[in-house]
């Protein structure tokens, strides 16, 4: 079944980071500024990755690990991935996966 | 500091050229070339580059090259950085799609300024310009957030078309991998702290295994399994330690293991010092696996890997 993200909030990643996200800064300020304020209130969220080509586990794991870390694996149930191709979608399950091993 | 460029040194017969640098007298650099023919992998033609940009022009003293192939050294851009006139005289052709020229880059902006405008030009299939933009991001990374390099990172990369393999120098001047693991690892050799490095979960930036909000302490683990998987060389040279990932035997099924010693490899302790780190590796365009699957099979191995690391206990110590 496909989950249809009810987010209110949603976050292009395209006109931040390029078609290929591998730069940690700015996935840094996308987790202060966009995400931990909605997560933190219990809220949901969406990142849209339509048009991003690729990015590196680096990228993925400083946009969400520490959503991870701090707010528990719950979270994930009010994060949604959108328009994730299949190797984008690798590098966050790996992150997903590694932060629940460490936690 | 004396260095030879040799008739050949590519990553399966570097270690000759490695144990000829002579890391003495730091002040002065000394470059002296086979008479011959030069045919030299990136990672070397990056770390003369670097020693050179270490060093006032006066300091450096290149001996007139006589090799039939001396201009591609020009055309690398090797004697600009050396701020050296070469004498050699060429006419310069389009580099796109053969090879990327030796560059400094200082800074993350640049960084992504870099890979934005320079790897398309390599003109490479996604399945193949996937991993390379991914290998050249990461270990440039990890040199502006550990290596508090001076001269930022060098790098240089050239395509053979024979071998269809892209081959990538990425070189710093900076403390080195020792001097960063080992205030929060136990690492006592420059050989073990490169160890520590490439398994997964080990970060220079905390002790916790998995790392930071910022640092996962993965990067060189999944280069290091970009390589494995798709069967190509990998060498990681530092201070004084070395550590070479060997081919993988085609009738073998891969591993990806967590600790890099019982990869096939080679490794020395005893090597020159090589003031910061350097690191060569090949990608060999017709084994490359599609870029998902590999990430498919890091993710079986990098869990576990993880898991792993954590029930490494302290021990108690009795005396």
């Amino acid at each position: 079944m496909k989950i249809i993200s009810k987010a209110a909030f949603q976050v292009k990643l395209l006109p931040k980071t390029g078609v290929f996200a591998e730069n940690k800064d700015i996935a840094r300020d996308i987790r202060i500024k966009y995400l931990m304020p909605v997560l933190e209130k219990n809220g949901e969220i969406t990142l849209d990755f339509e048009g991003v080509e690729s990015a590196t586990q680096s990228f993925v794991h400083a946009l969400i690990s520490e959503l991870i870390r701090s707010l528990g694996s719950e979270i994930l149930d009010n994060i949604y991935f959108k328009n994730c191709n299949k190797s984008i979608r690798e590098i966050i399950n790996i992150v997903v996966d590694y932060m629940q091993a460490a936690t | 500091m004396k260095i030879n460029i040799p008739n050949s040194a590519f990553l399966g017969n570097i270690d000759p050229f490695l144990r000829n640098f002579d890391a003495s007298s730091p002040e002065a650099l000394e470059i002296t070339a086979n008479k011959q023919w030069i045919s030299i992998h990136p990672m070397v033609i990056a770390m003369i580059a670097a020693l050179g940009l270490s060093l006032k022009p006066k300091q450096v003293r290149c001996e007139a090259m006589e090799a039939r192939s001396k201009h591609y050294l020009k055309r690398m851009g090797l004697f600009d950085f050396l701020k050296i006139d070469s004498g050699i005289e060429i006419t310069e052709h389009e580099s796109a799609g053969r090879f990327i020229p030796l560059k400094q880059i200082t800074n993350s902006e640049k960084l992504t300024e870099f890979i934005t405008e320079v790897v398309p030009l390599l003109y490479l299939s996604p399945k193949h310009a996937e991993p390379i933009r991914y290998i050249l991001s990461e270990l440039m990374r990890n040199v502006f957030e550990h290596a508090m390099s001076k001269i930022g990172v060098i790098l240089c990369a050239q395509y053979y078309k024979k071998s269809n393999t892209i081959r990538i120098g990425i070189v710093d001047r900076g403390v080195g991998i020792l001097k960063t693991i080992s205030p929060l690892h136990r690492a006592k050799t420059d050989l073990e702290a490169i160890g520590l490095a490439l398994t997964p979960g080990i970060t220079g930036t905390t002790k916790r295994i998995g790392g930071t909000d910022y640092n996962a302490g993965a990067g060189l683990f999944f280069i290091k399994s970009i390589a494995t998987v798709n069967k190509d060389f990998f060498v990681i040279y530092s201070g004084n330690g070395m550590y070479k990932l060997l081919k993988a035997d085609n009738r073998k099924s891969i591993r990806l293991h967590a600790d890099p010693f019982k990869d096939k490899h080679s490794k020395g302790g005893d090597f020159p010092y090589w003031q910061g780190t350097a690191v060569g590796i090949d990608i060999n365009l017709d084994s490359t696996e599609e870029f998902s699957l590999l990430l498919d099979l890091i993710r079986k191995s990098y869990s576990k890997a993880v898991k792993e690391q954590r029930k490494v206990y302290y021990k108690a110590k009795f005396i």
